[in-house]
């Protein structure tokens, strides 16, 4: 575990300070962990939204991340805040304990799984220039410059409207 | 969409991000609703003669008890603003400064005589005392929330009560500039009550509000 934390500490501070290829592979590590964690505390269903839903905050709210401090509890606590969050959503009365933060790094799944709400219909809901941005991203693989260009958008106005499609898309999860 | 494909798009949106000053921020929305406060105080009850009371030591008392309850608040408020934060030494500041005061309210008790202790205990003003510091409390509470709201609380109910304890210390804090009470007693008990029920407050409004 004490690995895994200097792993994915260095990696976050990577990602705080700009560097686009250690944030994926941050996320992308998370995603494993977070995938077997909801499993195991019952969310079996929706485990897979789940790690969408909590990857979306920490990437959004990743400014809240105190470098002073270590990586692992600060992502096990959002995790366990979104697992809380969905079991209110759903009327669920669940007792979730707050334990060691190291059980969020106790085991990994890196196969996906199902996904119920599908983040492809709710970017449908986005005004149609942000979604034809966002979706040449995706799809295509497109750096923002390019799907700016492709999209008529400046590059940096192509960059704000990517973040903003993101929080609102964040918003229409938990809704 | 597949987990894989949100995480290459959640990259796309890297941007060098540095934390923003949450001590600071909170600190400057309670101060900005403070202002609010004094200038309500000033229209509704109006302020106390202020110089001779600064030269009171019961005036810094109460001041001292509120703004030591406020620091103890905005402590515990930065923690609870992110994932993962710990209260304890916000507790125990918290701690101290109640148990402080009821040390010297203590004191106060057992050198008043037995007729003397309605008026210790009760002042002239006991039963607007606490309404009265809600009523103060509330537009700071509306900037410290609507600040919070931008952060990550991931106990959200504890953070707005955090809040709420910070607007209803710093309210108190305000209020003071009016209220002419002078004893120990009057101020653990009015005051504090007056607090505790921006605390219940504002757990009741951050359960709904401080949600992400």
């Amino acid at each position: 575990m004490t690995d895994t934390e200097t792993v994915l500490k260095g990696l976050m501070l990577r990602g705080l300070a700009g560097d686009a290829a250690a944030h994926a592979r941050l996320l992308g590590a998370l995603a494993g962990h977070l995938r077997a964690y909801f499993a195991r505390r019952g969310a079996e269903a929706d485990a897979e939204d789940l790690v969408q839903e909590t990857l979306l905050a920490i990437h959004l709210k990743r400014d809240t991340y105190d470098t002073g401090q270590p990586f692992t509890p600060w992502a096990y606590a959002v995790a366990h805040y979104k697992l809380l969050d969905h079991y209110r959503r759903k009327g669920v009365r669940r007792a979730v304990p707050l334990e060691d933060a190291g059980v969020l790094l106790a085991s990994e799944n890196p196969e996906e799984g199902a996904v119920r709400r599908d983040l492809d219909r709710l970017l449908g809901e986005l005004p149609p220039r942000q979604r034809a941005l966002l979706e040449d991203v995706k799809l295509t693989g497109h750096s923002i410059e390019e799907a700016a260009r492709r999209q008529g958008f400046t590059p940096g106005a192509a960059k704000v409207a990517i973040h903003r499609s993101l929080q609102k898309l964040a918003g229409k999860v938990r809704s | 969409m597949k987990t894989q494909e949100l995480v290459a798009l959640l990259a796309e949106d890297t941007r060098p991000t540095r934390a923003p000053a949450f001590g600071p921020l909170l600190l400057g929305a309670a101060l900005a609703g403070a202002v609010v406060s004094a200038v309500v105080l000033a229209a509704w009850l109006g302020f106390r003669p202020l110089l001779p009371a600064m030269h009171s030591p019961h005036f810094w008392m109460k001041a001292g008890y509120t703004t030591l309850l406020a620091a103890a608040a905005l402590l515990a408020g930065v923690r609870l603003a992110r994932p993962g934060g710990r209260i304890g030494a916000a507790l125990l500041l918290g701690g101290v400064t109640v148990a402080w005061l009821a040390m010297m309210a203590g004191h106060e008790t057992m050198r008043a005589s037995p007729g003397a202790m309605p008026k210790l205990w009760f002042g002239d003003s006991w039963n607007l005392c606490p309404f009265r510091i809600l009523a103060l409390a509330a537009p700071i509470f509306a900037v410290v929330i609507w600040v919070m709201r931008r952060m990550a609380p991931t106990r959200p109910a504890l953070a707005g009560a955090a809040a709420g304890l910070l607007a209803g210390a710093v309210g108190a804090t305000v209020y003071g500039l009016y209220c002419e009470e002078t004893t120990a007693a009057f101020v653990l008990v009015w005051y504090s009550l007056g607090m505790a029920a921006c605390a219940g407050l504002g757990a009741a409004v951050g359960s709904r509000l401080l949600r992400w």
